[in-house]
């Protein structure tokens, strides 16, 4: 029979990458997605993976999940090809991610207390007081241990996020996956989203994986960064390195640049011979 | 001619594509049930919210649907002097065909379009997803407890609309037209058989509905476009699918039961 260790304070931290990414390739008909993809998320770390839209970002983080599959290539996470789980394999493996999702998802016939009792429910055996007293830890930590009787069709869009992000971190994930967490908010909601999710990383000893189009925000708060376009990384590195990148692309996507490698224009006609004047 | 055929042939392989689909999604709700035992709460939510929401519509058809069977009974039976049998008829109309086909195309309209709605809503709204990336298995939570539900309050319904309509039928007939109330009653118990017009009629014919009414509704849900187009879609298809499933399926029992 063999016993799990738990890791002892003195043992060395994992330096391995918490997510690998190995020659990932994903179409959605004949498009391609991704083709070849390499990425390595760190542990502990805030990692961003950025890109315009439609680039394939928010795909990218149900691969992580194991919501969709990959046409070719491995993703790992914590050792695990998430691909290749069972379907009890990847659940136990989900109970350790959690995913903040762009619309918050929260169930809506649900308070927002019952919304964060939730998983607690789902998962453990807790009594109901102890369940409580969770909840108002996690709600406390966001803000909104006030709001718990409200329902969701009550909150704004920035409190709603706020109690999915609760809800994120119920079961002490190592993981958090937040697709599109600013977008749509006003900026004092985003200035507390970006505190607060530097600040739940940090004191949980998380590891976050920001997929976002808000350079400015995602920057400031991320250690590593990814810019994926057409199918492919662009470019990575930690933030002040690419801010310094020589290339084109990367400067046009950073800087919010009109001109530049992606162009304005969807493929068309040239304009002249589409209003029949040639 | 030829793109007579491509068309016909595309709409075949889309039904034929559908219903492997939804036989696939009906595998995987029977494989949830198993986890079901454990959450009694659960499918007494959901009974309340297609049940106990479903009666006020189902109580009140039932008693029109009643009292025009006594009416257009007396009218026809008064002419033989037979009024003395109008309970027999509207006893047997209601147990064998009217109660479990009528309750089934209400339920349709009121429960089972409400199912087909929220699930796709769900699923637009990315709830379904986030509950299975919390490690929770929607067909355990959300689709079995919303099926099973259905299908115990399918015949429960089925059984309140026909007693109400025969009690709607005794109030026009004896109330208001004069038929002896005693000829009424005995004429009735003397006719209904237990096993042959209730069980088979009022019971099995309403848990099949039940059953394809609420695989329909929940499958449907499932299988929504998540856009409010989508879900527009899937709810009238809800309606328009388990009305005919339910009309025709009444054809096949009642030639197995009743036919000669």
């Amino acid at each position: 029979m063999s016993a799990t260790v738990p890791a002892s304070p003195h043992d060395p931290p994992d330096e391995s990458p918490l997510v690998i990414a190995r020659g990932l390739t994903f179409h959605r008909g004949d498009r391609a997605i991704f083709q070849n993809v390499d990425l390595d998320i760190r542990r502990g770390g805030i990692t961003a993976i950025m890109g315009p839209s439609g680039a394939g970002k928010t795909t990218l983080l149900r691969l992580i999940g194991g919501q969709l599959r990959p046409d070719a290539g491995r993703i790992e996470v914590d050792g695990a090809c998430v691909h290749e789980l069972g379907r009890r394999e990847l659940y136990q493996l989900r109970k350790r991610m959690s995913m903040l999702f762009q619309s918050g998802a929260l169930f809506t016939d649900l308070s927002v207390f019952d919304n964060v009792a939730f998983p607690l429910r789902e998962h453990t055996r807790l009594p109901e007081n102890l369940i409580r007293t969770l909840v108002l830890m996690k709600l406390e930590a966001v803000g909104l241990r006030g709001a718990r009787d409200l329902m969701t069709s009550e909150l704004s869009g920035g409190m709603a996020r706020r109690a999915a992000l609760a809800r994120a971190i119920a079961l002490d994930p190592m993981m958090i996956m937040y697709d599109e967490p600013f977008s749509g908010q006003d900026p004092i909601t985003m200035g507390v989203l970006i505190k607060l999710i530097r600040t739940l990383n940090d004191a949980l000893g998380l590891t976050s994986i920001i997929v976002s189009h808000d350079v400015k925000e995602t920057a400031s708060i991320a250690d590593y960064i990814y810019l994926i376009s057409d199918g492919l990384v662009v470019d990575h590195g930690p933030p002040d390195a690419l801010e310094r990148s020589s290339s084109a692309w990367v400067e046009q996507f950073l800087h919010a640049l009109p001109d530049g490698p992606m162009s304005f224009h969807y493929p068309a006609l040239p304009y002249a011979q589409d209003l029949s004047l040639e | 001619m030829i793109e007579g055929l491509q068309r016909l042939g595309r709409a075949t392989l889309f039904w034929f594509n559908r219903l492997g689909r939804a036989t696939l999604f009906l595998l995987r709700l029977l494989g949830a049930l198993a986890a079901l035992g454990r959450r009694p709460g659960l499918i007494a939510k959901q009974l309340y919210s297609v049940g106990v929401l479903s009666l006020p519509i189902i109580a009140m058809s039932g008693l029109f649907v009643g009292m025009v069977l006594g009416l257009q009974g007396y009218a026809n039976l008064v002419d033989f002097g037979a009024t003395s049998s109008l309970g027999t008829v509207v006893a047997l109309s209601l147990v064998r065909e009217l109660g479990p086909v009528l309750a089934a195309l209400l339920y349709a309209a009121r429960a089972g379009s409400a199912l087909t709605a929220e699930i796709g809503l769900m699923k637009a709204t990315e709830q379904l997803a986030a509950m299975q990336m919390m490690a929770v298995d929607p067909f355990a939570r959300v689709f079995a407890p919303r099926f099973v539900a259905g299908v115990i309050a399918m015949p429960l319904l089925a059984g309140i609309f026909t007693a109400i309509g025969i009690l709607g039928g005794y109030f026009v007939a004896v109330q208001q037209l004069g038929v002896d109330s005693g000829a009424f009653w005995s004429q009735m118990q003397a006719a209904v058989r237990l096993v042959d017009d209730v069980i088979n009629g009022v019971v099995v014919k309403s848990v099949v509905f039940g059953w394809v009414a609420n695989w329909i509704a929940v499958f449907e849900g499932y299988d929504a476009i998540p856009t409010s187009e989508g879900i527009s879609l899937a709810t009238t298809r809800t309606v328009v699918n388990t009305a005919l499933v339910v009309l025709a399926l009444d054809f096949v029992l009642t030639a197995i039961f009743f036919g000669a």
